[in-house]
């Protein structure tokens, strides 16, 4: 995935704990491995060939991309979902130690409500191409590697850079979205995932101003972040979670 | 542009014009007794429109970020004098309205100069009652004391982030291809983010469940959660998508945020604005 433009990270342990969406190095854009299907897209959006030619030789290992126009936006809200719904699925199958009965109840509440937007896409994008499952993000695969399910820390700093990641790319990814019932859709779900990040960062910093925190909302015009699908999905391939490769070549 | 005049302009029908200006309204209100007329009106239900919002003036970016600005010096006018009250004990509940006060600030100076750079007049302040004509004292103003001030702080705190919500996300269509949209997103989160702090600083969950107020919430405010009962997201049921709690009514409900019309923002904050 493209590399080095954004990168997600907990940026130490400062008084107040906070948590940066650090903007560093420079993007090289579309270079790299994964660049070869760049043209294989859909063509039209969320206008699927009426009579798509049968692959002559399916190859099992081909690289899945996102598409352009609003069903390579909606494929790319689904690979967010993916992520966290896989990721909370496993915090709530395995809480960390000693949880406050407030923090199962908010990461059971974002369990539910992940897994419920990751299945709406799926049956939106699904319904959008006529079945045509070719064009739907698969199933991703995922892996943590040393995130320590059992440590309250990692877990709810890991949750609250996922959260503050969705809002910044649904917001960026807004004015992708030519169909106005899409751009409806998106609004609906990204200030749920607002008020996700709200909660977490509360619960890692407890009575501070870090629900909507300076690190995170511009104070000089009170705007939370919007990054490009390109941005996010470098910072999102920089932790290594998703493990299925699949492409973006179509979006900004 | 005077207020009065944009919100005409932007219900078209609305609130105000006709016969029945807005100074009508609360005149008759108040020869019936003002406070006690106001303290029954439910937000939202001041005025009511009985249009469907589609009109010549109200769907275009101008009209959406006049709305968003009338909204915006509701909120940042309240919170000043929340701070300003001695209601707010220390603390958190200081710490947040300190927060939430100057980003209400930044988005009305984002607004204005956004609208001044498209070589539009924003709309004026309006003049804000946030009694609502005497049903609330939510500063202590007039003796409720600080206990019911506090509480009231509180739910009209939520009742506007929540609101503030609903509202961006109904001009979010208005703002389809203008330059503007995807700030009109940026703050819209930030709403969002708001609510659900406020929502958990008074016990709540920080998102929306079913249509509930919420315990503690005056029933005046029902208004601000009607239709967030909706389970039907592009034509999906999301309570037919499993069989779990993931899709359950409370969490089908909780995870999709509903829209607001503008007619709707602008019914409820009318409760507040004086002229």
């Amino acid at each position: 995935m493209k590399k080095n433009i954004v990168r997600v990270e907990p940026i130490g342990k400062s008084t107040n704990r906070r948590r940066f969406l650090k903007l560093g190095g420079l993007g090289v854009v579309g270079a790299g491995l994964l660049v070869a299907c760049s043209d294989d897209d859909n063509g039209m959006g969320m206008m699927p060939d009426p009579d798509p030619e049968p692959d002559p030789d399916p190859d099992p290992d081909k690289i899945f991309d996102l598409g352009e126009g609003d069903l390579g936006v909606l494929n790319y809200a689904y690979a967010l979902e993916q992520l966290e719904a896989d990721f909370y699925t496993k915090v709530v199958n395995s809480f960390y130690g000693n949880i406050s009965d407030e923090e199962r109840q908010v990461l059971t509440d974002l369990y539910y409500h992940e897994v419920n937007h990751r299945d709406f896409f799926k049956a939106a994008i699904t319904a959008a191409v006529d079945g045509n499952t070719d064009l739907v993000l698969p199933t991703l695969e995922f892996d943590y590697g040393n995130l320590d399910f059992g440590n309250r820390e990692q877990v709810l700093t890991t949750a609250s850079v996922l959260e503050d990641t969705g809002v910044a790319a649904y917001n960026g990814a807004g004015r992708l979205i030519a169909d106005p019932n899409y751009l409806l859709i998106a609004g609906k779900i990204v200030s749920v995932e607002a008020r996700h990040a709200s909660a977490i960062r509360t619960l890692l910093n407890p009575g501070s101003a870090d629900f909507a925190g300076d690190d995170y909302v511009t104070a000089s015009n009170g705007l939370s972040a919007a990054l490009d699908p390109s941005a996010i999905l470098a910072a999102v391939g920089d932790t290594g979670f998703i493990t299925t490769k699949f492409t973006a070549n179509n979006l900004p | 542009m005077n207020i009065i005049k944009f919100l005409d302009g932007f219900t078209n029908e609305s609130l105000l014009n006709k016969k029945a200006s807005r100074r009508d309204m609360f005149g008759s209100l108040g020869s019936m007794g003002k406070k006690a007329a106001l303290a029954a009106i439910p937000f939202g239900m001041a005025a009511m429109p009985k249009r469907t919002f589609a009109q010549e003036s109200g769907n275009d970016p101008v009209s959406a970020l006049q709305l968003a600005l009338t909204l915006e010096y509701l909120e940042d006018e309240f919170y000043d004098l929340a701070l300003q009250s001695g209601v707010l004990p220390s603390g958190r509940p200081e710490t947040v309205y300190m927060q939430i006060s100057k980003h209400e600030q930044a988005h009305v100076d984002f607004l204005i100069s956004g609208l001044e750079g498209a070589g539009v007049t924003p709309v004026e302040k309006p003049t804000f009652d946030f009694t609502a004509g005497g049903a609330f004292d939510p500063f202590n103003e007039y003796g409720v004391g600080q206990e019911t001030a506090y509480a009231q702080l509180l739910a009209l705190a939520q009742a506007f982030e929540d609101t503030g919500v609903r509202a961006y996300k109904g001009q979010a269509g208005n703002l389809l291809g203008s330059d503007f949209l995807t700030a009109a997103l940026q703050i819209h989160a930030v709403e969002a983010m708001h609510a659900s702090e406020v929502r958990r600083l008074r016990g709540l969950k920080g998102w929306i469940t079913n249509n509930e107020r919420g315990d503690g919430m005056p029933e005046a405010t029902q208004a601000v959660y009607n239709g967030e009962e909706n389970v039907t997201q592009g034509g999906v049921d999301v309570t037919t998508l499993g069989s779990d709690a993931a899709f359950s009514m409370e969490a089908s409900t909780e995870a999709y945020d509903e829209p607001l019309s503008g007619d709707d923002a602008v019914a409820i904050a009318s409760l507040f604005i004086v002229e």
